[in-house]
């Protein structure tokens, strides 16, 4: 069942095109890597899919619908999420409002509602706390639930940049970069924890990495970009034996861990 | 409106319009590089003015060397400013360095009430400004032939700074990659300093022609120009010095236009300039020449 | 922090309910005993106090840095008083231009006037939220000020509803201390309870990080307008109160020096914080009577120096910069007040002075 598909997408900022001729078919249930050396467009196409960039060509559909050019909050409601490879918490907020927040795009009552505190908000809101909490036990950060997001050390924001995707609903998750700055061990965790989830929740994920650890280890199906363009797609054993991939990334002296 | 009316405006718009341009240039570079909306420009057009005053006043310098001196002594003013007030919220939320921007507007505005007193003072128009020259119908000042004279030559000065000199194209680098142009090496709290000094210098050349065409200064004078001259750098779009220039003057000639063409909604012209703004947002954010998007 | 620190526990319901039981037993005690001049210092804070809240949910709780203030008190004002002055006086004060009808015929009751102005207020905000709205930090300030400045202009020329520069007069003086501090325990209740909500909540996301509020399923103009609408109905009804109290009003008093001075307010007491604005409401207040006595002449011994009028601004402008510069978090930062803290404090200082012993 495809859940989701891009056709033909391409970027162009002026007289730069970051991302040119991209497609890519993703079946309900898949687990797939998109990698490349620096540069070569992958957070863009997240960009474009999330609808914080406006293709300059191209469609992206998902469930049957056609969703280009929507605003990301419209895009997150009908079920894409993502992480972002900066994490972008809610510095100020509690841990547990953090994810709270990913909430609100369901809820039902209205701003009078919350200043007089009728049943229904109440009951809503105890939803969302309880929901968040059984999130943050998923990722190990329930003793920090009213700390500020601020405090937590690295590994443990990007825990909770996950959990917060997660508290979205979605179907499909985007995670950029998710093993950024983890040492082996952590990554390792960071692997079980992906498909866990994915079982768990009934996820369909899509992964922008360099460690090619995560990627060769969990990705069923890869696709490679090189300067905006798309060289090479296929199972990781294929691609570890691509030539072109190779080379793409002999380019630069990038891709940590062996194949 | 018979030809000559219309030329008659034409020229009180383009005076206007110069006045405007030469202003927002100010604004417009200080946005490009730092992305700050400096509020406390109007006010250093004011500071200019009561500098000119007091050189001719207590000096007795005769006029062009006392609006020469003015204008060094706003340049040093701004630089003051950024360095005193903006430089320390350099690295803060970009609210804090408006809400600084604020506060300095303020403490210009009241240190001058404070200092000049809050009646207008009569400024001092030079005979060579103050000429009438009829022809036919026409009525007008040389001072409206001089302005938009003295503001081409000054923009072509600014321009060629900009756009032919390392410290120009420091200013443009700044503006459009601040982190990296410091990794390369550059002082860029020197050239920002700079863009201020110009900025300012400008805007008192600005104010002191202002003062010569309306011959009253008061603290309270910089407010509404400077928030037009604001309108009109977003105008042109925000970041371009030409763009400035041709909003200024573009701003200035509609809100002459408006006035003339319809008398009775003259006491709302103040309020034009913003409704223009507000268009502008709506339906072209990124203005006339437009390079950025305000972001 | 997400939970209510002032109505959750019963205690804390009890000592929220018996503060305000005595403040209105001050409020009863100063309607008899206080002099005139006390009285209008008290309705003055309470008014400033119901601004700065109401301020400092656009600015503060969401993030969006307007300048709004002094464009919606005007309004408010205006709508307020255009309804509750008697035909008569009405008459007697548009001499260049007649009030148009149906305005000079009504006469409603204070109550209903200050709702209106509220609901006007509000709903002008969010006519202006659509424009305003689209453009983001520096660009809503500009645009802000300059709708202030809109409805100064529109105020001055329109002779025959605004009363031009003559502005309104004749104003019977509704405004008294149950009026201001009520409506002020309103406010406060209000926009406490929406900032600890889940739509408080948002706001502060939005405030945070935009973007990622967005990612999450937030539609932040939502929000925002709400902000924004609500901000200006309780400044809308401010501004009512306010008119009722000093009975005069003309273009001239709504300037952007009202603005700059809830600026400092919310600034010092700590962009965010409900409880620090309600703190430097009232510092302020004070504070300026104080501060007037550097612009009055006075003596230190035998040396006479003289008044400097104008000075209180100087001195305001200099420590909002100071502020900025060095304590940008103010007085509360983003922390707010919470019977449990009180206590806490109370007991850490009691233990202390035990110990000193």
């Amino acid at each position: 069942m495809t859940l989701f598909s891009a056709e033909h997408l391409a970027m162009i900022f002026g007289g730069l095109t970051a991302v040119d001729d991209f497609s890519l078919e993703i079946k309900g249930g898949d687990l797939i890597g998109l990698i490349g050396p620096n540069g070569a467009g992958k957070t863009t196409v997240f960009n474009m899919i999330t609808g914080n960039l406006k293709p300059t060509q191209g469609k992206i559909f998902f469930q049957g619908e056609e969703i280009t050019g929507l605003k990301p909050n419209a895009i997150t409601r009908r079920g894409i999420a993502r992480t972002f490879q900066n994490i972008r918490l809610f510095q100020d907020l509690p841990v547990i409002e953090n994810v709270m927040i990913s909430y609100h795009g369901r809820l039902h009552s209205s701003f009078i509602g919350a200043v007089l505190q009728t049943p229904l908000y109440n009951r809503e809101e105890k939803e969302m706390r309880d929901g968040a909490m059984a999130l943050l036990q998923r990722v190990r950060l329930t003793d920090f639930a009213n700390e500020r997001a601020g405090v937590l050390s690295y590994g443990q924001q990007r825990r909770l940049e996950i959990a917060r995707a997660l508290a979205t609903n979605p179907k499909l998750l985007l995670l950029d970069e998710p093993a950024a700055g983890m040492n082996p061990q952590e990554t390792q965790e960071l692997m079980d924890f992906i498909l866990k989830i994915k079982e768990g929740f009934k996820l369909t994920v899509l992964l922008i990495e360099h460690d090619m650890r995560v990627v060769m280890g969990i990705c069923q199906w890869i696709k490679v970009l090189d300067y905006g363009a798309a060289i090479a797609e296929g199972t990781p054993k294929e691609i570890q034996n691509n030539p072109q991939v190779i080379a793409a990334y002999l380019g630069e002296a990038g891709g940590k861990g062996t194949a | 409106m018979t030809f000559q009316m219309f030329l008659q405006q034409l020229i009180n718009g383009v005076s206007l319009g110069s006045l405007y341009g030469l202003i927002a240039i100010g604004y417009t570079m200080v946005y490009g590089i730092l992305r700050l909306i400096n509020f406390a420009h109007g006010d250093v057009l004011m500071v200019g003015c009561y500098f000119a005053f007091y050189a001719l006043l207590i000096f007795s310098l005769p006029w062009y060397a006392s609006f020469l001196v003015a204008i060094l002594l706003t340049a040093l003013l701004g630089i003051a400013i950024d360095r005193g007030a903006y430089l320390p919220v350099r690295k803060a939320p970009r609210i804090s360095a408006l809400i600084t921007a604020i506060g300095v507007s303020f403490l210009l505005e009241n240190l001058a009430l404070v200092i000049f007193g809050g009646r207008p003072k009569a400024f001092y128009r030079p005979p060579i400004f103050g000429k009438v020259i009829e022809w036919g119908d026409l009525h007008f000042l040389t001072l409206s032939l001089w302005i938009p004279a003295i503001t081409f030559i000054l923009i072509i000065f600014l321009l060629l700074i900009v756009y032919r000199t390392r410290t120009g194209m420091a200013m443009r680098a700044i503006a459009r990659d601040m982190e990296t142009v410091r990794l390369m090496g550059v002082d860029v709290n020197r050239i920002t300093s700079i863009t201020f000094a110009l900025g300012s210098a400008l805007a008192a050349a600005g104010g002191i022609m202002w003062a010569l065409k309306f011959p009253q200064i008061d603290p309270y004078m910089g407010i509404v120009p400077g928030l037009k001259a604001f309108v009109a750098a977003v105008l042109g779009g925000i970041g371009n010095v030409i763009g400035a220039a041709l909003g200024g003057f573009l701003l200035g000639l509609l809100e002459i236009m408006l006035v003339a063409l319809m008398p009775s909604l003259g006491g709302y012209k103040d309020a034009f300039a913003f409704l223009i703004l507000i268009g502008i947002l709506l339906f072209r954010p990124i203005g006339i020449m437009g390079e950025k998007l305000p972001d | 922090m997400g939970v209510d620190f002032l109505m959750n526990k019963p205690r804390d319901r009890i000592l929220t309910g018996l503060s305000i039981i005595g403040l209105f037993t001050f409020l009863y005690w100063a309607k008899g005993n206080a002099s005139e001049y006390q009285i209008r210092l008290l309705n003055n804070c309470a008014i400033f106090i119901t601004l700065a809240v109401s301020y400092n949910l656009i600015n503060g709780i969401c993030g969006q840095f307007s300048l709004e203030p002094n464009a919606f008190v005007a309004i408010g004002a205006y709508t307020s008083s255009l309804l509750t002055i008697s035909p008569a006086e009405k008459q007697v004060s548009f001499i260049i231009e007649p009030l148009i009808w149906p305005l000079s015929v009504i006469s409603l009751p204070f109550w209903l006037s200050l709702l209106a102005a509220g609901v006007v207020t509000a709903f002008l905000a969010f006519l202006m939220g659509f424009p305003v709205f689209r453009v983001r930090g520096d660009y809503l300030a500009i645009v802000t000020l300059g709708f202030g400045e809109v409805v100064r202009v529109v105020a001055n020329n329109l002779q025959n509803i605004t009363n031009g520069p003559l502005g309104l007069k004749g104003l019977v003086p509704h405004t008294n201390l149950w009026w201001s501090f009520g409506f002020m325990i309103f406010t406060l209740f209000f926009i406490w309870r929406l900032t600890k909500s889940s739509f408080g909540r948002a706001m502060k996301a939005i405030r945070e990080d935009e973007v990622a509020a967005e990612a999450m399923g937030i539609r932040s103009f939502r929000y925002k307008m709400m902000a924004f609408t609500v901000s200006g109905f309780f400044e809308g009804i401010a501004g009512g109160l306010l008119a009722h109290l000093i009975t005069t009003i003309s273009p001239a008093l709504f300037t952007f020096f009202l603005t700059f001075n809830l600026l400092i307010i919310i600034v010092v007491g700590g962009l965010g914080s409900i409880t620090g604005s309600v703190i430097s409401s009232v510092l302020f207040v004070f504070g300026s009577e104080a501060l007037r006595a550097v612009e009055e002449p006075f003596s230190i011994g035998s040396l006479q120096i003289p008044g400097i009028p104008g000075m209180r601004m100087v001195i305001f402008a200099i420590i909002l910069i100071i502020v900025m510069i060095f304590a940008r978090q103010g007085i509360m930062g983003r922390g707010e007040f919470s019977w449990q803290r009180l206590m806490d404090g109370l007991r850490r200082a009691e233990g202390r002075l035990r110990n000193s012993r």
